[in-house]
């Protein structure tokens, strides 16, 4: 039923969804932690939606993994879904998602365990999501193939979303902040 | 926590709390917010599915069941 070259395909298809989805995660994610952010209803459906598209972002994740690997047009052992760069296909670029699965095991054990570990480990390794997606959307991008440039175009736009969000956080201040840095910097008298 | 109860006991750790609001949304019956968003626990009794959502959904980590 189903060929390698629709394994290919389906393959190609579920990496592009996840990086889409996995951009959407980040980008509400950057946004809760920002010092602008959304209040009541909208950080509600932010809060929910960075939770359970995470989670929902996995199956397309999964599915991206399995088929590139059962599909046996190029070889890419098993091992190489953990363990980075051992790959016989693209060992630098394959391990570059490589990578990015060990990263996100270590995201998501963490924030499953949320409520039995310290805030400050829990928030320590959640800034490895930074990391991960960069290392992912490098992963999607390089690896996209040229036949289809709409697949590669996805993964840029994502990275510019994504980098834009990035930006927004480190720029964007809070007036309380504001007047308690000017208050620390004036002189005492 | 006590799991045989048919009512959570819910309280907000004031250290933590930055804002966000989301437990007034959630918990509409025993939260409310104040002028600056900050959380009023108006009933300390709650549902317990919905206040483990609520718990969850905290990105402050501030409320709590005791």
């Amino acid at each position: 039923m189903l060929d390698g070259s629709a394994l290919w395909y389906l393959s190609r298809a579920t990496g592009v969804v996840t990086v889409v989805l996995f951009t959407v995660v980040f980008c509400l994610g950057v946004i809760t932690a920002g010092r602008r952010r959304p209040q009541g209803h909208a950080a509600t459906i932010v809060m929910g939606v960075h939770r359970w598209l995470s989670l929902g972002m996995l199956v397309f994740l999964a599915v991206h993994i399995i088929t590139a690997i059962v599909d046996g047009y190029v070889s890419i052992s098993w091992l190489a879904v953990v363990l980075p760069f051992v790959s016989d296909y693209q060992p630098l670029l394959v391990g570059l998602g490589t990578l990015a699965v060990d990263l996100l095991i270590v995201v998501m054990v963490t924030s499953y365990l949320r409520h039995r570990i310290p805030e400050r480990i829990w928030r320590g390794l959640h800034w490895v999501s930074y990391a991960m997606w960069l290392v992912a959307i490098v992963h999607g991008f390089m690896m996209g193939t040229a036949d289809q440039p709409g697949l590669r175009l996805t993964t840029l736009a994502c990275g510019v979303i994504g980098g834009a969000a990035v930006v927004w956080r480190t720029i964007v201040t809070h007036a309380d902040r504001d007047r308690r840095e000017l208050i620390n910097a004036q002189e005492w008298s | 926590m006590a799991s045989s109860l048919d009512v959570a006991k819910i309280a907000v750790d004031r250290v933590r709390c930055t804002g966000h609001g989301i437990c007034a949304q959630t918990l509409p019956d025993s939260i409310t917010l104040d002028e600056w968003g900050y959380p009023i626990v108006t009933d300390d009794q709650a549902d317990p599915d919905e206040a483990k959502l609520a718990v969850k959904l905290c990105p402050a980590r501030a409320l709590y069941l005791r």
